[in-house]
């Protein structure tokens, strides 16, 4: 059955279930008269297709986690949408994150759900696991109190989890078990969308591929669409379809995980992708010079032109856009004059 | 020969549990390697967490004696370390790094200060010259100067900054040996190589030896001389690198290896898959 969904038809991709246009989210502080403006998202515009595993790739303090908050509608100033939208489509209906508030509200969960970071923080130390999905899916699957345990039991026996760690406290379990369980959380009510930040991050390295594989079972079985962040290129190459990179809160290039690992088109990507160690290869690699940017005063032109080897004078005044290039989009003037390493 | 760092049949035993139910963890168990003197190197401790690997880093710094073996640190038994001169002389000659540098420098102090006062105490400069010359002089082997880093806080400074600064620091004495536990797991990806690159500089310009302690894989092959692999305060697998990590022979080893997914999609992918179809 796996195998079935695993090439899928290309009329299934053709309805984007999320699309985000231009959107800016700024953190805008204020602060005895002193303004400061943080533009953790700058001007983002993405569409993810139906069945589709979407990874986001940049190092810290870029604004990916900024930007799947923004995407899931999980923003708390100082961070405000300045510009630009947010859109799910959840089985034909258009739902815009930012317009229709109690609309979003109805769908949390449901229809998107989130994977978060730290599966030791997630669950609650001095409550039973089963009360974590009472309280987090119950109510939205209109079920009654038998059915809903039937079905919680059943979904955390298809994830490789006994039914009885609903009966434990968090601290009874392994690391792994807990992050399966969040993820079961997550999946529970079977959403069109998954939203999950750094799934693997805080995993022991033995268990992070059985992690992986949940993940890719779970949305493969269900037919939903996935965006993930994480810092970890290795995570990307094992389970993205499409890999958006994101620098200094812009996404700089994006496309299928297969070509922007071979045929990089951003010097920042190429770079990225050059600098990974691989067991049984001591070249030196050489690491990427200066400082990652500050969002509050980020370099003109281009932001990643202090760094790049490649930068002209045209990169330190005017912005480059994202334009479609081969198989993906890429944001630099000189794009594909960088050779893959 | 002679011996920087040597470990004889070391053990480390806790106490766990209450008045009931008390047991015995054996935390490291049998733990012998020595590190030679006149070539300077990377030695690389691989193991999950609760492998006992910090524990071991702790025993060589001096903070946690064993339970049984010695540790002796050029000739000298760590153990037998007892003068506050002694401790000095030893802390100016063994240095550590530690995992998260957001953690090891204070919020609210000057990241200077660290260095200034570890100058003025392991080098005994009293002069404010002096003392800037020294840091600046450590700070420039990590790539930095001092006119960077004088009155900044560590959070205006990005992990990759604050870790050089870190190692700067620990340079100001002049070690023969440095002590990094986990010093990249809070790096992101794109820095953990200037990180792991310095080291090496360091081995092969200034003869320090490292003590490297991790449980990243791709990155221990990279910049290791020797490696060894400890399992539940086991040392299962000892050796060259490429041999050890390019080659394993013990089970959990294999293992290890085997869960280390490489950098290319094409690969990782199907390794994926392969999971997926066992499931």
């Amino acid at each position: 059955m796996l195998a079935a969904v695993e090439n899928k038809p290309a009329s299934v991709e053709a309805k984007p279930v999320l699309r985000v246009e231009g959107l800016k989210a700024y953190y805008q502080m204020n602060y005895f008269g002193v303004r400061r403006e943080v533009r953790a998202v700058d001007d983002v515009s993405l569409t993810i297709k139906r069945n589709e595993i979407y990874g986001i790739a940049g190092e810290s303090s870029s604004g990916k986690s900024s930007l799947i908050k923004t995407i899931a509608g999980a923003i708390t100033p100082p961070l405000r949408v300045v510009e630009g939208s947010v859109k799910f489509d959840f089985g034909g209906k258009e739902l815009d994150v930012y317009a229709q508030r109690p609309a979003m509200k109805a769908a949390r969960w449901k229809h998107l759900s989130y994977v978060m970071q730290g599966s030791m923080n997630v669950l609650n130390p001095v409550r039973k696991v089963k009360h974590a999905f009472h309280d987090f899916a119950f109510k939205h699957m209109g079920l009654s109190e038998g059915e809903f345990r039937a079905r919680v039991e059943s979904h955390l026996q298809r994830i490789g989890l006994d039914p009885r760690v609903l009966e434990s406290y968090p601290h009874q379990l392994s690391g792994g078990m807990r992050q399966r369980l969040t993820i079961g959380l997550a999946t529970v009510c079977e959403p069109e969308f998954i939203i999950a930040d750094e799934p693997t991050t805080a995993l022991d390295v033995l268990v992070q591929q059985d992690v992986l594989a949940l993940i890719k079972g779970v949305q493969q079985r269900m037919g939903s669409s996935i965006i993930f962040v994480t810092h970890d290129m290795t995570v990307h190459a094992a389970i993205a379809d499409r890999i958006g990179i994101v620098y200094a809160g812009r996404l700089v290039e994006e496309g299928p995980t297969l070509d922007v690992f071979q045929r990089p088109q951003h010097p920042y990507t190429a770079h990225l992708i050059a600098s990974l160690p691989r067991i049984g290869d001591t070249r030196k690699r050489v690491a990427l010079g200066g400082k990652p940017p500050n969002l509050a005063d980020p370099p003109s032109g281009c932001r990643f032109h202090p760094r790049c080897p490649l930068a002209v004078d045209k990169c330190k005044s005017e912005n480059p856009p994202l334009l479609a290039r081969n198989t993906g989009r890429v944001a630099c003037w000189r794009a594909g004059e960088v050779e893959a390493a | 020969m002679s011996a920087l760092l040597e470990l004889e049949d070391v053990n480390k035993d806790y106490r766990v549990g209450g008045f009931l139910d008390r047991s015995t963890l054996h935390a490291v168990k049998h733990v012998s390697f020595t590190l030679d003197a006149e070539k300077p190197e990377i030695f690389t401790v691989v193991g999950e967490s609760g492998s006992g690997k910090t524990t071991t880093a702790r025993m060589i710094l001096g903070n946690e004696t064993p339970t049984s073996g010695t540790l002796r640190f050029m000739g000298k038994g760590i153990a037998q370390v007892r003068t506050r001169k002694e401790r000095l002389d030893f802390m100016s000659r063994v240095q550590p790094i530690f995992q998260n540098p957001f953690e090891a420098f204070n919020p609210l102090t000057t990241l200077d200060y660290y260095l200034f006062s570890t100058a003025r105490r392991f080098l005994g400069l009293k002069d404010k010259a002096a003392v800037d010359a020294a840091t600046d002089k450590a700070l420039q082997h990590v790539g930095l100067s001092l006119a960077e880093v004088r009155g900044r806080y560590s959070h205006e400074l990005s992990g990759g900054q604050l870790q050089r600064i870190a190692v700067a620091r620990a340079l100001i004495p002049g070690p023969k040996l440095i002590v990094a536990d986990e010093p990249v797991s809070m790096v992101d990806a794109s820095l953990r190589m200037s990180i792991v690159n310095l080291f090496r500089e360091l081995r092969d310009t200034l003869g320090v030896s490292i003590i490297y302690i991790t449980h990243d894989l791709s990155t221990a092959y990279y910049i290791s001389d020797r490696v060894i692999i400890m399992h539940k305060g086991d040392v299962v697998e000892a050796g060259r690198a490429e041999e050890v990590l390019g080659n394993p022979t013990h089970e959990y080893s294999r293992a290890l290896r085997s869960a280390v997914l490489p950098p290319d999609p094409v690969v990782a992918s199907a390794i994926i898959r392969e999971k997926l179809r066992a499931i």
